[in-house]
């Protein structure tokens, strides 16, 4: 089971956590197009390599962050930024 | 073939003075403390112990050792049990697996006379059709299932689970396993040694040599003096991701076995080599076994595995099993030596039996063929750690190719060498993965803000600079030249390999699932390289081209019991449950929660309701505590409806939507002060509700000033509902005026209930009637229910359950989020568009809900059977007429107490959603009934004066 890096807690079980996915920009909805929307709704990067993605500590410290995984290799980097969620491919 | 006791053996591990009696097959046999089932069934002269799984050919012991495939048999109500690695104990019932109507005439052993029918995929291509033959396929093959029997009766045993974060764990008590346990430990790590067998020592504990004798006493001395905590008859059975290990303890003092899930920092994997089968005519049969079976029985357990052998030996622990036997008094017929280019050819004799040995143009009489091929090199533990490992044609076996940093290989899956220099090749492993692991603990203790600060710099990732251990040279064995047997477990041979090759399946993944070669209780331990040596002989190529298999997790089976154990996952259970078990209640297990389902008669109870007055527990309701000055903001921003001029001692309703305006979940909120709110959600969203509302907050709006604080279990919550519950409600409440027009319909009032000071109450209707829904401390909550029922006896109030909740809600329409909408649901769909403010600036799915609002939606409507008497069960399709066109589906269906009539919501497409349209029901029976689509979602008191009382 993959080890999280909480930024609060530290390393936690992944089944403490709720995976959120790759991290996305939520467009503006007064002036969103439907493409825009949607790609917001449904599409990924989906890459082999290093991913920006949410997570919540739902049985720690009940924050989201995002941080970036290798999703090949399984690593994180970079100290994860609260609440940051620019983002999808890193 | 022959087997006896032989007089005492210095090395043995038996304890002659006792006697175990135990029978086998219905029949008496006596063993001693020590044994094996297997090896002292084999000292009382037994060489059958099993028929093989398709050919029902007669086996015998092959490696008496765990991984022997020959020995699986039925312990009293436990099937499968490996007879080569269970100890005997007193009274055992040992009963042959796979052989009917016995062991000795086994009927289905004819299948071996038709073995060529039965060649790989035969029971793919000739059971295909025609196809509604299936189900009888399936009744006949299963009679020739191998394994044990289930018995269904058995009585449940426990079987426990434990987490652990070792520094460092190490598979395997061989002596490089031991070395780098204790060279671990040394350093102050905290070690976990876990071995598959009940001793520690690996290949030494059968060993004669002193020199071996006296290594495996001063390790044993060693560990004992150490800090190494040591498991035994215990299997590293899967390495998963940042060295999760599952660890499956079968020596628990008092449970069966116990699931270990160990985090560890390094993982050693020194499993050793396991013996490799050869593979030729015959080499199944019994008489055939292994040089270390054969070193087994001799110096463990004292017994004498024939009168006449034949030894092929191709390396030093063959060399070693002749010495054994002829001190053990086996006449040595003959020794075939692999690296002279000696090869063995086949066995004669009859079937249960061998005879002679045959090699090249010699004939040799003998009982018994003691084979040592060479190894095969169980890599289990890197492959799962990501690592492929990489043939090596001279040393005639697979080896590590570039495991991860934290997965160090050692022993013979690293090397080979002299005794010393595989233990101190261990004990250097154990000092790289102690250093090792304190980085590792170092960067986890600096990561974790809340831990106590780390002293100093991390420790710089320790360098590998262990000696590398040689290499042996051993010629490549695999098959002779005749055909033989491959996976024993599964009854494939060379040949059906060779045949699944030519028909295509030359690939060793695809093969290995055609034929099932390495998918049974062997977990391809003994029989992989060869399923690859065959094939690469197939295709013409060498093994190193052709690959291997992936090894999966579990390195061994694993029963579902250790997978099962004891459950961590907690039930809730509310503050009333002990009232409700006094009173007869049927629960319902609802997510995490036991509830109240009904007392025995939900009928009565939706009666009592509508008549008199009811309480029913609803603590499972979500509730979400709302505090600070944006709670408007975050309301609108969640609701589909504006929130911003709710006054304080109001409730509202609202729905939330995802993002792709499916509906999320709904509830009522209630403003209790100017900045304080209480958000109810759906019993079952409560969880993921909250982790909505955090998100919003914590990344969208971090600036918004709103403290959110889950108090869901913090209040125990009962409705009390029906035409007398503002009567029932005045004799309990202090402080508070009930009077309609003092309290109405859609408010919240905060009050004493029996003494208990800040519960809330408010007035909303989910059943249909007049109701108080009262939110008491969770500590009071039984207090309060019980004044309750002692304040409204003269009234005729009762308890009702989740059952009669649902009826009465279905009787006056109102949706349920998850049981009448889905996951495409989008909010319009409810029939509560005017409550979706698409002139609002913002709310979550929105977009989607403005872009839907001229579309023509499918929509949720009440609707009635023609014949009331019809229940129609939930999910059944409304269909076009006579075709199987879907143009709906019934969502809830209930009997309705108070209507005497069937009543139903449903989801239809546009066109049926007007009231009077006609629609037709397909049941699931088959049958297809009329139905009429209501007006109003009310089936009960449209009007809704019963609930504004």
């Amino acid at each position: 089971m993959l080890l999280v890096p909480c930024p609060n807690c530290g390393p936690r079980n992944s089944a403490d956590l709720r995976y959120g996915g790759e991290s996305h920009a939520r467009p503006d909805p007064a002036t969103a197009t439907p493409r825009q929307w949607r790609s917001y709704l449904y599409l990924r990067d989906n890459p082999a390599g290093w991913l920006r993605e949410t997570w919540y500590c739902r049985s720690g410290c009940r924050r989201w962050f995002t941080l970036e995984r290798n999703t090949a290799t399984n690593e994180f980097r970079d100290p994860p930024t609260p609440g940051d969620k620019r983002g999808g491919k890193a | 073939m022959t087997m006896s006791r032989l007089d005492p053996q210095p090395t043995e591990v038996v304890d002659r003075s006792s006697k175990l009696r135990f029978r086998w097959n219905g029949k008496r046999f006596t063993g001693f403390e020590g044994d094996t089932v297997a090896s002292a069934l084999a000292a009382a002269g037994e060489h059958v112990f099993s028929r093989s799984m398709k050919y029902h050919r007669p086996r015998g012991v092959l490696t008496a050792d765990y991984w022997d495939p020959n020995l699986l048999v039925q312990i009293g109500d436990d099937p499968n049990v490996r007879a080569g690695h269970r100890l005997l104990e007193a009274g055992m019932d040992v009963k042959a697996q796979n052989a009917w109507p016995s062991l000795r005439r086994d009927i289905k052993a004819a299948n071996s006379l038709v073995g060529r029918f039965l060649t790989a995929g035969f029971y793919y291509k000739t059971f295909m059709r025609p196809q509604r033959l299936w189900p009888t396929y399936e009744r006949v093959l299963s009679t020739f299932a191998p394994g044990g029997k289930i018995d269904i009766d058995t009585p449940h045993r426990y079987h426990d689970k434990r987490y652990t974060h070792p520094d460092v764990v190490v598979a395997g008590a061989g002596p490089a396993g031991i070395e780098a346990a204790l060279a671990a430990a040394e350093t102050g790590a905290r070690v976990l040694l876990v071995e598959h067998e009940h001793t520690v020592g690996g290949h030494l504990r059968y060993s004669s040599a002193a020199a071996d004798r006296a290594a495996l006493a001063e390790l044993r001395v060693a560990l004992e003096a150490s800090d190494v905590e040591v498991l035994i008859n215990s299997t590293v059975t899967g390495r998963y991701e940042d060295n999760w290990l599952g660890i499956v303890q079968r020596s628990h003092p008092t449970a069966v076995e116990r699931l270990i899930k160990a985090r560890a920092k390094v993982l050693v994997a020194a499993p050793g080599l396991i013996e490799r089968p050869y593979v030729f005519a015959g080499n199944d049969r019994p008489g055939v076994i292994t040089s270390g079976a054969a070193r087994r029985l001799v110096n463990l357990w004292g017994v004498k595995p024939g009168e006449r052998a034949v030894v092929f030996t191709a390396n030093a622990e063959g060399d070693a099993a002749a010495e054994d036997l002829e001190r053990a008094g086996v006449e040595i017929a003959a020794v075939l030596d692999g690296r002279d280019g000696r090869r063995v050819s086949s066995v004669q004799g009859p079937p249960r039996a061998t005879d002679a040995v045959v090699a090249g143009d010699l004939r040799i009489e003998a009982d018994l063929l003691v084979v040592a091929a060479g190894w095969t090199a169980p890599t289990s533990l890197l492959n799962m750690a990501g690592d492929r490992p990489v043939y090596d044609p001279a040393a005639a076996r697979f080896f590590p190719s570039d495991p991860p940093g934290n997965v160090l290989a050692a022993g013979g899956l690293a090397g080979d060498g002299t005794l010393d220099e595989l233990r101190a090749h261990g004990g250097a492993t154990g000092q790289l993965a102690a250093a090792r692991a304190s980085a590792v603990a170092h960067r986890l203790q600096a990561r974790t803000a809340r831990a106590l600060p780390v002293e100093g710099p991390e420790p710089a990732w320790a360098p590998d600079e262990r000696a590398p251990l040689g290499r042996d040279p051993h010629p490549e064995l695999y098959r002779s030249d005749t055909h033989g047997m491959v996976d024993f477990s599964e009854d494939v041979g060379s040949k059906d390999l060779v045949a699944a090759a030519r028909e295509g399946y030359d690939s060793v993944e695809l093969a290995k699932r055609y034929t099932t070669a390495t998918m049974g209780p062997s977990q391809g331990k003994l029989e992989t390289v060869n399923t690859v040596a065959a094939i690469a002989e197939a295709r013409g190529e060498t093994i190193a081209q052709v690959g291997t298999t992936v090894w999966r997790p579990p390195y061994a089976p694993v029963t579902l019991g250790a997978l099962a154990g004891r459950n961590f996952e907690p039930v809730r259970v509310s503050s009333i449950q002990p009232w409700h078990e006094a009173n007869g209640v049927r629960t319902i297990i609802a997510g995490q929660w036991i509830r109240p389902d009904h007392y025995g008669d939900p009928a009565a109870e939706v009666r009592n309701v509508r008549t008199n007055v009811g309480l029913i527990d609803v603590t499972p309701l979500g509730k979400l505590d709302l505090r600070g000055p944006d709670i408007p903001k975050l309301l609108n921003l969640l609701y589909t409806n504006k929130w911003s001029k709710l006054p304080v001692g109001k409730v509202r309703y609202g729905m939330m939507c995802a993002e792709d305006g499916v509906v999320l979940d709904d509830g009522v909120t209630g403003r209790l002060g100017d900045d304080h709110y209480l958000m109810t959600t759906t019993s079952s969203g409560a969880g993921s509700v909250w982790e909505w509302v955090e998100n919003w907050l914590q990344t969208e709006r971090p600036d918004w000033r709103v403290h959110v604080t889950p108090v869901t279990t913090a209040y125990t919550s009962i409705n009390v509902a029906g035409p007398k519950s503002r009567e029932l409600v005045s004799r309990v409440a202090e402080g508070v005026d009930l009077s309609p027009e003092a309290f109405a319909y859609m408010e919240v009032r905060t009050a004493a209930v029996a003494g208990v000071a800040d519960c809330f109450m408010w007035r909303i209707g989910f059943t249909g009637e007049l109701s108080f829904e009262l939110h008491v401390p969770a500590g009071h909550g039984r207090h309060v229910w019980e004044a309750l029922m002692e304040a409204g006896a003269d009234l005729g109030v009762g308890p009702f359950g989740l059952e009669a909740q649902r009826i009465m809600r279905l009787e006056r329409g109102h949706f349920i989020v998850g049981q009448d909408t889905d996951g495409l649901t989008l909010a319009p769909s409810t029939g509560l568009s005017p409550l979706i403010k698409l002139d609002k600036d913002d709310f979550a799915g929105l977009p989607e809900l403005a872009w839907a609002a001229d579309r023509r939606l499918p929509m949720i409507v009440a609707i009635q059977p023609d014949d009331p008497d019809v229940v129609p069960p939930e999910a059944s399709q409304i269909v076009r007429g006579d075709t199987n066109e879907i143009l709906g589906r019934i969502t809830s269906a209930r009997m309705s107490p108070t209507l005497g009539r069937s009543v139903c919501l449903g989801q239809v497409e546009p066109e049926l959603a007007a009231g009077g349209t006609k629609v037709t029901v397909l049941l699931t029976s088959g049958e297809r009934i009329s139905a009429t689509v209501i007006d109003h979602h009310a089936h009960f008191d449209p009007s809704g004066e019963r609930l504004r009382g």
